[in-house]
């Protein structure tokens, strides 16, 4: 496929000479806090598929957070980016005074978080490089909509992005040709032209071949640092390449939370998850 | 200035711009080029009908939202115009009175309210198309809020153009009831039987036709098009890339609707006479039947189908004229089976058929 001739890509090359953060990360030198879920629960009709959940993330980190399904993994993401109400609790970012909860999709988009979703959602009928230019960060009133165009400083910007995510011979392809790996990615790029504080990334390596999923795995690895990135993922063999960090859920809690290491040891994990 | 001339090589390659100068200049020259002259006003109402199909094609088309109440914008903006000719003869009516014959018939004694300043040519145009485009924004806001979308958002717009068909027919609403608003007489002083304002007319038309078009070609080139394009295809994804996509869609859908505003106001003159069987329910399906022919998402295809559609109906409705429907219903069943991107879908596919063809008399091997 023709993904393979994609890892000689300068940005993959570059993944790999990063060097790999030690674990554990010890209590005092935390970093700076960039998300407060708190207390998080979300009822449909009785059923509880979150129940109280808290977490905190830092500036730069990349977690994964994994949990069997009906966990309510998905349903977390659909509260922080504004797509499901929570019952109670609240979400903050950046500064404790906003509560996402309270706010629309595109506002919470606005202030700097996105989101890939489980399966690949590109816009199908635009161009490779359309599909960036949606993506970028910048004004997205009607009025300069309809009147700005491209700026030279935004054709730079959407030419990195492609670069980076090795598409960049691709850009006047239309998105809903590529291949699904393809697709994975540029995905991930419209995030990066997006310029999130918190990128939400729902299975990203969901159906890919093993190429594929080192490659999106370098990708990561790459973005991580930068922002702050957050995956769910059920392929465990890919979260222990990429992860740092780990959050279990668990019937809508928070069962386990630590590096890696940790997380495999820890008999109520095996127990729910790992041990199937 | 260069920034004008490379946006507008954004919206067409420059051999495109010759030819809708080209076509635009002969089909507005058509009267001087020994068009006969009763045929003059059927070309200019469909003239009027191409302006409804690209207003149609912008919302459905571009924003995936199909109307199907575009009738209902169409008639008011043919109402605001009727209004103008119907005050423009006070005093010249069977009653000789200053009111509208059918008020008098009624024993008004005076104008109700919203008939005053249509005296006036200016103020009729601009209400003939801030009120379908008023219209449109405060229903459009109320629905696209409540983020009602596909088929059920089709099925309000038939029961809004529905409910104004009904609220039309009322003698007491003022517009003239079921027999509407007719017997004009003038335009701007010029008398509407006169073969040349009959041309003046068709050629205004023309121009409208040809300048709606580079509008919303304008429209669909700009960002604005890529994101109503990818509102279209995945509205969730398009919010959560950061816009809103309610005022997106709202922006389309008004526009759409003062369009559909002109077209009505251009058509009444012409045809002349304007009543509730405009808005009728399958006037607005009619108009998705001619983009749908003529294929969505090209605006070029919308003006082809709007002519092809509207011209087989008059031709057949004089010759054989129960068949009409049934033909309708027909094309509708082909093109959405066979034609789904319309006629304009099947020129590339002509085209390599053509290549093919060619290539095999020129005896290459493929």
């Amino acid at each position: 496929m023709s993904a393979t001739a994609v890892t000689t890509d300068p940005a993959a090359v570059d993944a790999r000479e990063t060097p790999v953060v030690s674990l554990p990360v010890p209590e005092a030198a935390r970093g700076e806090l960039v998300l407060w879920i708190e207390d998080l629960s979300v009822s449909f009709e009785g059923f509880k598929a979150l129940n109280g959940v808290s977490l905190e993330l830092e500036r730069g980190e990349l977690r994964c957070l994994i949990g069997p399904n009906g966990a309510g993994k998905t349903t977390l993401m659909d509260v922080i980016t504004g797509k499901t109400r929570p019952t109670t609790g609240a979400v903050y970012l950046d500064r404790r005074d906003v509560d996402l909860t309270k706010l629309s999709e595109c506002r919470i988009a606005e202030l700097g978080v996105g989101r890939k979703f489980q399966r690949p959602t590109v816009f199908q009928g635009h161009t490779v490089y359309e599909n960036c230019e949606l993506a970028l960060r910048g004004r997205k009133g009607v009025w300069s909509a309809l009147f700005t165009r491209r700026t030279v400083a935004e054709r730079a910007r959407i030419e990195e992005v492609l670069e980076t995510i090795g598409l960049a011979s691709q850009s006047t392809r239309e998105a809903g040709l590529l291949s699904h790996g393809q697709k994975q990615w540029l995905e991930i790029g419209m995030l990066l032209a997006q310029d999130p504080k918190v990128l939400l990334v729902d299975e990203p390596v969901a159906g890919m071949t093993h190429a594929e999923m080192e490659r999106t795995a370098e990708l990561l690895r790459n973005l991580a640092g930068k922002r702050t990135i957050v995956v769910v993922e059920h392929d465990m063999e890919f979260v222990r390449s990429i992860a740092r960090r780990v959050t279990v859920l668990h019937e809508g809690r928070v069962l386990a939370d630590g590096p890696m290491a940790q997380i495999q040891a820890d008999p109520r994990v095996v127990e729910v998850y790992l041990g199937e | 200035m260069s920034a004008l001339a490379s946006r507008l090589r954004e919206m067409h390659a420059p051999r495109a711009w010759a030819a809708v100068g080209v076509v635009g200049l002969v089909v507005a020259l058509l009267p001087l080029m020994g068009l006969p002259a009763h045929l003059v006003p059927l070309f200019g109402k469909f003239l009027c009908f191409g302006i409804a199909a690209l207003a149609m094609d912008l919302v459905w088309g571009y924003a995936g939202i199909l109307s199907l109440g575009h009738g209902l914008f169409f008639a008011l903006g043919g109402y605001g115009m009727g209004m103008y000719l119907m005050r423009s003869i006070a005093g010249e009516g069977v009653y000789r009175s200053n009111l509208p014959d059918f008020m008098v018939f009624l024993d008004w004694k005076q104008l109700p309210w919203y008939w005053n300043g249509f005296q006036h040519f200016g103020f009729a145009m601009a209400m003939a198309l801030l009120v379908p485009g008023a219209l449109a924004l405060v229903f459009g806001w109320f629905a696209f809020r409540s983020r009602i979308r596909g088929v059920y958002f089709s099925i309000v717009t038939q029961a809004l153009t529905y409910a104004a068909t009904l609220l039309f027919f009322q003698n007491a609403a003022g517009f003239g009831g079921n027999n509407g608003l007719t017997d004009f007489k003038r335009i701007l002083g010029w008398p509407l039987h006169d073969p040349g304002t009959r041309a003046a007319l068709y050629v205004v038309s023309a121009i409208a036709l040809v300048g709606t078009y580079v509008l919303c070609r304008y429209v669909v080139t700009s960002r604005l098009g890529r994101v109503l394009r990818a509102v279209r295809d995945a509205e969730l994804k398009t919010r959560f890339c950061g816009y809103e996509s309610t005022h997106y869609k709202l922006f389309v859908w008004t526009l759409s609707a003062v369009l559909c505003g002109l077209a009505g106001a251009l058509y009444v003159p012409q045809v002349g006479i304007i009543n509730p069987s405009e808005m009728q329910p399958a006037n607005s399906i009619e108009m998705a039947i001619w983009v749908a022919v003529g294929g969505r998402g090209s605006l070029i295809g919308a003006v082809i189908g709007a002519c092809i559609v509207a011209g087989g109906k008059s031709w057949l409705t004089n010759t054989i004229p129960s068949a009409w429907l049934y033909v309708l219903g027909g094309l509708f069943v082909v093109v959405t089976l066979f034609l789904p991107r319309g006629l304009v879908g099947l020129v590339p596919k002509l085209r390599l058929a053509l290549a093919a063809v060619v290539r095999r008399r020129a005896g290459q091997p493929m």
